[in-house]
Formats: structure tokens, sequence, C-alpha cells
């Protein structure tokens, strides 16, 4: 069984309609890169996953449990974040918090957790010291054990990013969102974020990852969807979609891909 | 008249300027944090009667509120609800209040919305956003106001004399009716010196709050 299901996702703002229907599955540990022009609505895919929009219409399944369901769109704010827990989000801006230590960014939410499950059963020090190993563990992951201790606000773009995954990572979601995790770094500084993302991929986790980086979408996806207009309008594997496009549209999006490069 | 007889009565009396200092920012700086929801709410009528409220506060004198409190009551339905002091720091409460639930407002709006959906995505819920995530940015985002605010009150706690409290500068006249004025002018000394304090007191919390960036 698909690890996750969309079915005939849609989403208004005002009048326009700008997810038009999508339908599309995943299996545990694929990554999936998600490409389209501007405007063409993966944010707002993303952000429908991530449960930052409501979506209008659709169906939303991860592991055969609805996260979503057009028929009873309302729901508490309890099983919003439960819900929303299945994924993670890493943002083009990172949204690190400023005023804690990289460590903190990535505890945080973990402690805050651990406190409403009454810490697990365990007395407080000892979850907390799990959840400081854990944070380690990620930090390490992502190559910033020496930054332990600093502020976001002192770190390079790539470093802040990295810090991003990892904090996105320590909740341990099923689903692995990143939205343009390159668009805001200097271009000497996307290769680290690009290989972090890479290395996840070898340790299965499952990823939906919005680029431009047309090099690592070819290179380290295994399904594009290509998405234009709010629908998808091609997808396959990276030889089919970048070797052999079907669609006008799709052709046209990668010829100009080629010439910005 | 000796000097130190006289300062010693004007430090009195300066006492219950910082009383009225002390009991205002006591209340005020949480109402205004209350009238802050209020005047963000997305329920339309509850944030329209706020900044309707909020808008009355700010556009009328603090001296015009004092008399209201303290005599309105009487001329209504006769009889003061209140004694002298409590009026006034009632009046400095809900003036201060507003002041501070605009101060709030405008850190808590200059927090990016990024910060909010980064709690969210990690399962947050929106107290844990609030005070985890964005309580302390905004602190840091509206001390230098909030200092302004801290010395513009110290001074205005003279316009509790209106309904003849004995605060400082009303002890000072009393001397000056009397024929002795240099305590009228001697007053400054205390406002001065308390807003030193105050002025260090921020360049502290300053300082300490600008450990990180942002
Ligand atoms: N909150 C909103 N309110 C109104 N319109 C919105 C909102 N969010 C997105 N849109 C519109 O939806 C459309 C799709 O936006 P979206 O951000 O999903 O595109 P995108 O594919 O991510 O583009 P880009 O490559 O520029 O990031 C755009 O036309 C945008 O203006
Ligand atoms: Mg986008």
């Amino acid at each position: 069984m698909a690890l996750l299901e969309v079915r005939g996702l849609r989403k208004s703002f005002g009048n326009i309609e700008v997810l038009q229907g999508i339908d599309f599955s995943m299996e545990r540990g694929e990554v999936i890169a998600v490409i389209g022009s501007s405007g063409s609505g993966k944010t707002t895919l993303l952000r429908c996953l991530n449960s930052l929009e409501i979506p209008t219409e659709g169906n939303i399944t991860v592991g055969g449990e609805t996260v979503f369901d057009g028929d009873v769109p309302k729901r508490s704010e309890k099983e919003l974040r439960d819900r929303r827990l299945k994924f993670g989000l890493v943002f083009q801006s990172f949204n690190l918090f400023p005023q804690y230590s990289v460590i903190e960014n990535i505890t945080l939410a973990m402690k805050l957790r651990a406190k409403e499950q009454n810490y697990y059963g365990m007395t407080k020090h000892e979850s907390f010291e799990k959840i400081n190993a854990r944070a380690e563990e990620l930090l390490a992951r992502v190559g910033l054990t020496d930054k332990r201790d600093a502020y976001p606000g002192t770190l390079s773009g790539g470093q802040q990013q990295r810090v991003a995954i990892a904090r996105a990572l320590a909740l341990d979601p099923e689903i692995l969102c990143f939205d343009e995790p390159t668009s805001a770094l200097d271009p000497e500084l996307t290769g680290e974020v690009l290989r972090v993302i890479k290395s996840l991929k070898d340790k299965d986790s499952t990823m939906i990852v919005v680029t431009h980086e047309m090099d690592f979408a070819r290179h380290v996806a295994d399904r594009i969807i290509y998405m234009a207009d709010g629908v998808i309008e091609e997808e396959g594997s990276p030889e089919d979609v970048f070797g052999a496009p079907k669609s006008d549209k799709l052709k046209a999006f990668l010829a100009k891909a080629e010439e910005t490069i | 008249m000796n000097a130190s007889v006289v300062y010693k009565s004007m430090l009195e009396a300066f006492g219950l300027n910082c009383e009225i200092f002390i009991f205002t920012l006591l209340f005020a700086l949480p109402l205004g944090l209350i009238i802050c929801f209020g005047s963000t709410s997305s329920f339309k009528p509850l944030r329209a009667a706020v900044r309707t409220f909020v808008w009355i506060i700010r556009g009328t004198p603090l001296m015009l509120q004092i008399i209201i409190i303290f005599y309105g009551p009487g001329l209504f339905w006769g009889g003061r609800l209140l004694p002298r002091i409590p009026a006034a720091i009632l009046a400095f409460v809900i003036n201060y209040a507003c002041y501070f639930s605009e101060i709030y407002r405008g850190g808590i709006e200059s927090i990016p919305v990024g910060q909010y959906e980064a709690g969210q995505v990690l399962g947050m819920t929106r107290s844990q956003i609030f005070f985890k995530v964005i309580l302390k940015q905004v602190i840091k985002r509206i001390t230098a106001p909030m200092g302004n605010e801290f010395m513009t009150l110290i001074k205005d706690t003279a316009l509790a004399n209106i309904i003849a409290n004995l605060e400082i500068i009303m002890q000072a006249k009393q001397y000056a009716a009397k024929g002795l004025t240099w305590p009228l002018f001697a007053t400054a000394i205390f406002f001065l010196a308390f807003c030193g304090i105050l002025t260090l007191l921020f360049g502290w919390l300053e300082k300490k709050l600008n450990y990180y960036r942002g």
C-alpha cells in the first residue's frame, strides 16, 4: 500500500483555484521532486499536505489513515496538530527561531511534546537526556556539531537550512517536504544543503522536494512531478520526464530551464 | 524652614508617585496584552469594540480620565465609587494599558508569519507558539518603546494631583503657596534620578536581550 495518497485535491483562494485536482501517491522511501513554473501551485500543495492551508476539496491519507477529508474539512486543533506531525516541512526561508541556539531549535518541539506526554513514563531528566542525544545525532548528520550552541543569526544561509532540516527531522515525520530549500541561498551554498538532502535519501527517508535545481531533481529523485496551472501536467521517472517529455508545456519549461543554466 | 525637612516631605510625597507608577505597571502590562488580543481578534465585533475603546482612551487627556473616574460615579448615581488614590491608579491603568496594547500589537505584528508556521509544522499548540516562540522576540522588539512609556508614566503620575492626591508637585506647590518656591524646582531632581535609573535598567535589559540577532 502506498504511504501517501492524494486524491482530487483542490484549493481556492477567493475565486482563484490554485490547485485544480491533484492526484498522486508515493511509497515509503520514495523521493519525489516537484518542478514547475512560478505560480503553478507547488508551494500551495506542500502547505496543504502540512495543514498550513486547508484544502477546499479532496482526500489525503498517510499509511491508510485519513489526514484530510474534504467532506469533513473542519478539524479540532488537536487533530490538526497530530496530522501535521506526519509531515515535516523545510521552508525556503529557513524560519529558525532566532532566540534559541541551534541545539535548542532542534529540541524545542520535542521537549514540549515530551512534557505533554508526561515524559513518556520517564523522569523529566531521562527524557530530556534522550532528546538531547537525538538532537546531537541529527546535528552530526547535517554536519554542524561544532555549531551546537551558536545562534541562527550568526550562521550562513546554508548552515541555517541544515539546522532547519535537522529540526524538521527531530519529530520523525513520515514524509519530509522541502519548499525550494536552496532558493534563498548563494549559489556556492546550495551544494552543502543538497548533499544533506541526498544523504537522507540514503537513509530511506520519504521526501517531496519542490525545486528549481534540475540537476538535483534528475539525479536524486525517484520520480518527477511536473506541475502547471494547478494540475500535475506530467509525471514519471527522471529519465522519462527530462529525456522524453510529452506535453508541450513541459518541453517549453525544460527548454527555458536549460537557458537559465 | 529647614531644607532637610522639606526634602523629607517631598520624598514622602514622591513615594505616592512611585506607588502609582508601580501599581500602574503591575496591572497595565498584563491588561495591555489582553487588550492587544482583543484588538487583533479575528472576531470582528470584538475587535471593533476594543479598537474603539483604545481610540477613546488614547484620544482623550489622561487628566480628564482621572476626573471622570473619580467624580463620574458621583454625578451619575450619587456617592463616590473609589477613594482618591485608587481612582487615580485605575485611570492610569486603563490609560497605559491601551498604550501598551498598541506597543504589543506593533511588536507582535512585526514577527514574520514564518515563525508561527515553523511552530505549527512542528506540532506546537497555539499557546506554545505564542509563549515559546513569539513572545520573547516581541519583548526584545518592544523594550525601547516600553522604556519611553515607563519614563512618560513616572512624569504623568503628577497628574494625580488633579483629584487632590498629595504627590510631589502638589507638595511643592503647597510650599510655594507659603512663599517657599525652590522646592517646586527641586522636584525635577526626583524625576531626573528616577528616569536615570530607568535608563540604566533598560540599557541593561537591551544588552541582555542582545545575545541574539533578529
Ligand atoms: N494566501 C494566498 N492568497 C491568495 N493567493 C495565493 C495565496 N497563496 C498563493 N496564492 C496564489 O496561488 C498561486 C500559486 O502559488 P504557489 O505559491 O503555490 O506557487 P508556486 O508554484 O510555489 O510558485 P513559486 O515557484 O513562485 O514558488 C499564485 O498565483 C499565488 O499568487
Ligand atoms: Mg513556491
